[in-house]
């Protein structure tokens, strides 16, 4: 395929708030893609797997035979960021309950770990996405945490000395929603790292 | 959260968690095995009452909230969000809801109101709230109350889309109009619409609510929950729809595909074959003024 001489980021847009990822996207210079059908992935360079329900969502992906489609993805080598209920579908194991996952990145997630809503919180935590670490604003809904991070993965952000991103070669995760926050710090790293991964591929 | 004036919203936390259902279906379910269903069949989030409004609507008394133990059952159920109604200004109801760590209080038109002047003061409250509109004024009244998600209200338990869309299309034209507006316009906007000045300007700038705006009340069928869609609702409620049909599990599921694939007819046409019977519609027109759900609060 001939490149554009656009970024595309694919948002994976069953459910959740892809639209909010959509355009902290857009607002870093890169062209945002709303995917609801697996032969989208075929035109990104890239993918956001927002959050929303991960029950939910693994039921419209399954409608649609998306786990092979998302294999290819990452097996072409193409970054893939997942937040709240998109790092549980990328996760290596998930728990409370146990449930199907891509396994893209070798971590252990328990759902829903804070709580329920009414335990829901922000927070700041510190992140290095560079040389220098950083303050960021999280926002933490019925939110995840990360059990057991692999010996693969680094870990760039933390929040009370607990893992809340992460980052696995390709596959990117956070436990909060930077998409809800006026930063576009997240977002910018991952779309350099697809710019890389363009560039490099 | 953006700028909003100075006038203080509901939480970014709350707010967030009504985005993070967007595209979704929120399903009423009066029992843990509903809920199962609901779930199952990929709803975002469901919505616990003690009947749903058909059942309401033709057997009258006072609707309240749902039994704590059915809350209960149905929390544990499922793993989705957990929704609760309470009655309009009942903050009591509401307090027990936040004592049951409910995800999202609906304070509803489709209960009996327990207050006819007075809503929810719902920043009092640790666990966000939805309530229901008719128009762009009831919808920022709601907001200035602390209302972190809006429902256009339609017409509940009538299986008839129509006043969803009276609803939906009064809210969105509502918010055409004003950012058509000079600054000058505004604070008469305001007074004619009785909604917070701030919000007025916010929305006039913006062009869209400060919070989601779903739809509810009448989607029956996977084509109503598509044209809901297309008219700009950000997800929807179905209520009586899905269990008052001859095949819910089916139905509720075609549901969640065509608010996903509400773009796409090929999908809608798809998920449309073979779902049995929906629900037997009422024609809204023909309702006294006195039997309307959508009238009770303001």
């Amino acid at each position: 395929m001939t490149k554009s001489a656009v970024v595309r980021i694919g948002v994976l847009a069953l459910q959740g708030d892809f639209a909010l990822h959509a355009r902290a996207l857009e607002k870093c210079g890169v062209k945002a893609v709303e995917v609801r059908k697996p032969v989208e992935l075929d035109q990104v360079d890239g993918l956001v797997m927002p959050g929303g329900e991960s029950t939910t969502l693994l039921k419209l992906m399954d409608a649609w035979d998306f786990v092979p489609a998302l294999e290819k993805l990452h097996g072409a080598g193409k970054p893939i960021f997942g937040t709240c209920a998109g790092l549980i579908l990328l996760a290596r194991e998930v728990e409370s309950p146990t449930q199907f996952s891509l396994g893209l990145i070798d971590v252990t997630v328990e759902r829903n770990a804070y709580g329920r809503q009414r335990e829901s919180f922000e927070a700041s935590g510190t992140a290095k996405l560079g040389p220098d670490p950083i303050q960021l604003d999280m926002v933490f809904i019925r939110a995840p945490r990360i059990r057991r991070v692999g010996p693969g993965v680094q870990v760039l952000a933390e929040h009370r000395g607990e893992p809340v991103m992460a980052r696995q070669d390709r596959v990117l995760v956070a436990t909060f929603h930077p998409e809800l926050t006026d930063s576009t710090k997240v977002h910018r790293y991952f779309c350099d790292l697809v710019e890389r991964c363009r560039a490099g591929a | 959260m953006a700028d909003l004036n100075g006038l203080r919203i509901a939480d970014r936390k709350h707010i967030g968690l009504a985005e993070m259902l967007k595209g979704g279906v929120i399903m009423d379910v009066t029992n843990a095995e509903q809920a199962k269903i609901a779930e199952d069949a990929g709803a975002a989030s469901v919505m616990a009452l003690e009947r749903v409004p058909s059942d309401i609507r033709r057997d009258g008394g006072v609707a309240r909230m749902s039994p704590v133990k059915k809350i209960q059952e149905i929390q544990k159920a499922v793993t989705i969000p957990v929704m609760a109604k309470a009655r309009i200004g009942h903050f009591v109801e509401a307090q027990i809801l936040e004592a049951l760590a409910v995800d999202y209080i609906d304070e509803s038109e489709v209960l009996t109101p327990a207050d006819e002047h007075f809503h929810i003061d719902k920043f009092a409250f640790r666990i966000p709230f939805v309530c229901g509109c008719r128009d762009l004024g009831e919808a920022l009244r709601r907001i200035g109350e602390g209302a972190a998600m809006i429902r256009t209200k339609g017409e509940a338990g009538s299986g008839n889309i129509v006043e969803a869309v009276r609803h939906m299309r009064a809210v969105i034209s509502g918010m055409r109009r004003l950012t058509t507006l000079g600054p000058e316009e505004l604070m008469t906007e305001a007074k004619t619409l009785g909604a917070p000045y701030e919000l007025v300007r916010w929305v006039a700038k913006a062009g869209k609510l400060p919070v989601p705006n779903f739809s509810a009340g009448g989607i029956a069928t996977p084509a109503d929950a598509a044209l809901m869609m297309q008219l700009g609702a950000e997800a929807v409620f179905v209520g009586s729809g899905i269990f008052k049909s001859s095949d819910p599990a089916k139905r509720a599921k075609a549901i969640v595909q065509a608010t996903t694939h509400f773009k796409d007819p090929d999908v809608l046409a798809r998920v449309s074959e073979d779902l049995g019977d929906a629900m037997v519609g009422i024609e809204t027109s023909k309702l006294a003024e006195k039997d309307l759900l959508q009238t009770r609060g303001w």
